[in-house]
């Protein structure tokens, strides 16, 4: 009886060890659980850094997890539920809404978020609002309906700026920088969990951050972080920084480009 | 095959923006024209951003200006001091142009406002393309001589003070309608991303009376100086101007107009500009008819970057 219960938590002691919670995870406790056993989270990522080419179309980042110390008869009744979220840089984002003027399309009104991840991918065990209430998933901020979303400046209507929020939110999900799979994480043991998310192609560039949030009867009771670094390569991250941060010897170049090819047609293509 | 733009942040098919800078090259050089008014609405049609779009277009053109401008400058044809006083006027109207740009984009009306003007400009100048040819093509089949513009007419610019004199143009000429032409030009560059050579020409020839001689080498002259500026303003400010996908638009370009220009020498004057003008009439239908209908989605993101993505 004592040698079950143990073997899958020295499995997943030892595959922590082992080192695919290679980049430190920052322990972040939240609440004393009810029993008396502190349930432990490591995670590992399947990389670290994430690699934009030119061919790029998109990768899967599986983000692999061990529960230590979990509690085999809430294991058993499926009471463990684990949401792994990978939010990427943020930044204010403003959304616009168009509206007939003279027979034209214009945009009219305008409602700006600040801070709001660039990119949001998500994977749970089961839909996070079977989990956890909506008023507890928007204080934590967990899930794609449940991001803070908090306008700039003054905004007259409060209905309007919902309307603008689930417009954005519709956006991004059709952009594909938004994504959820309810279905994406999997105990692949009693305590071995594995979460595969989608990285789409316009993935932005930057310190995207892994979150692993471990329910426990649907209270959150721990949460862990990793980052993950996306970087354009080669020559196409040598054109953005250099357009970006010596902007006039670039546009030089610009311009430079554009002489020897006019110049050189005309030379090649001379007549005479 | 794709690739990669940087500053548009998409990945485009290459063989796609090649056939682009092809086909308008191939009409600039069938035309004489400079295609900016054509390059930057066909992007925007491949969903490059406006913003990016225009700056490239800018670039774009100062490659397909330059041989023109290289072969005017060794046979003489462009008056130098006139090309400056333009210059003058154009690379202060460049510089506002870019402010206006830059507030445009900080208040979301600037993909409107490039769409309005590409309507408004292609809209009038197809239509008088395309009525002027029909007019010539008519008197072609009446074999009736074409009206002679009689040199000499003045207009109320040439009672405007500040005269300067034109040595190679034979022209004593207020410097403000001139100042004043390239002021506008430079706006439109920098705000629509074309070289304004299809205004630029008209109005030096019917407006200020400048012997047609010159007026193709001088506004090269000054649209080369206008557009290299803008695109380099562009760069700095806005950070829009895509090296690789002008690059691509540039060296395709540059091929098809050696073709187009062979290909014009061909065909009638008259069957040309109408053909220019019916596909000028086109493209600036196609966006009217986009800012008319009502869009799939009524709103829109734009998330520090350029437009929604």
């Amino acid at each position: 009886m004592m040698t079950i219960r143990l073997i899958p938590c020295l499995a997943a002691l030892l595959l922590a060890i082992l080192g695919w919670a290679e980049p430190a995870a920052a322990q972040v406790p939240i609440g004393p659980g009810p029993s008396p056993v502190r349930e432990g989270l490591e995670i590992g990522t399947s990389t670290s850094e994430i690699a934009i080419t030119s061919d790029f179309r998109g990768a899967d980042l599986t983000v692999f997890g061990a529960l230590t110390n979990a509690d085999e008869l809430f294991l058993a009744i499926g009471q463990y539920d684990v949401v792994v979220t990978l939010e990427g840089p943020r930044d204010a984002a403003t959304v616009r809404r168009k509206e007939r003027v003279f027979g034209i399309w214009m945009n009219t009104q305008s409602v700006t978020f600040e801070q709001v991840p660039e990119s949001y991918s998500m994977a749970s065990t089961r839909p996070v609002e079977d989990i956890q209430g909506p008023t507890s998933l928007t204080r934590m901020g967990v899930g794609l309906d449940h991001l803070a979303l908090s306008p700039i400046g003054y905004v007259g209507n409060a209905l309007a700026v919902a309307d603008f929020r689930e417009a954005y939110r519709r956006l991004k999900l059709s952009s594909g920088l938004y994504q959820r799979d309810s279905a994406g994480v999997r105990f692949v043991s009693p305590s071995l969990f594995r979460a595969t998310l989608r990285l789409p192609a316009n993935v932005p560039d930057g310190v995207h951050v892994a979150h692993a949030y471990l329910f426990k009867s649907g209270e959150l009771i721990l949460q862990r972080e990793l980052p993950l670094r996306v970087v354009k390569t080669g020559l196409e991250q040598t054109i953005t920084d250099a357009a970006h941060q010596q902007p006039l010897a670039y546009g030089l170049v610009c311009v430079l480009v554009a002489l020897v090819t006019g110049w050189g047609a005309s030379v090649l293509f001379r007549k005479d | 095959m794709t690739v990669y733009l940087p500053i548009a942040e998409l990945s485009v098919n290459i063989f796609i923006i090649l056939g682009m800078g092809a086909a308008v090259g191939f009409l600039s050089g069938m035309f004489g024209v400079g295609g900016g008014f054509l390059i930057t609405p066909l992007l925007i049609f491949y969903n490059i951003p406006p913003v990016v779009a225009v700056a490239t277009g800018a670039n774009q053109v100062v490659a397909s200006s330059v041989s023109g401008a290289i072969s005017h400058f060794r046979r003489g044809t462009l008056d130098m001091k006139l090309g400056t006083v333009l210059l003058v006027g154009g690379l202060a109207g460049a510089s506002a142009g870019i402010w206006i740009f830059s507030w445009l984009r900080k208040v979301g009306q600037l993909d409107l406002i490039i769409s309005l003007l590409y309507v408004v400009f292609l809209g009038t100048i197809g239509s008088l393309m395309l009525a002027e040819s029909l007019r010539a093509m008519r008197r072609a089949a009446r074999n009736e001589p074409m009206p002679l513009r009689r040199p000499g007419q003045h207009n109320w610019v040439h009672r405007l003070p500040l005269k300067m004199r034109f040595k190679k143009s034979k022209l004593y000429l207020s410097a403000i309608p001139v100042v004043a032409l390239g002021f506008g030009i430079g706006i439109l560059t920098s705000v629509m991303g074309v070289g304004g050579g299809f205004i630029m020409v008209p109005a030096m020839i019917y407006l200020l009376r400048i012997p047609t001689s010159v007026v193709v080498g001088t506004s090269l002259f000054q649209i080369i100086f206008v557009t290299a500026y803008t695109t380099i303003v562009q760069a700095a400010t806005n950070y829009s101007v895509d090296i690789v996908l002008a690059t691509i638009l540039m060296v395709a370009g540059v091929i098809g107009a050696q073709y187009g220009v062979r290909v014009g020498q061909k065909l009638r004057g008259e069957q040309l500009r109408a053909l220019l003008g019916l596909l000028v009439l086109a493209v600036g239908l196609r966006l009217a008819v986009d800012l008319v209908i009502t869009p799939a989605d009524l709103y829109s993101l734009s998330v520090g970057g350029f437009a929604s993505r």
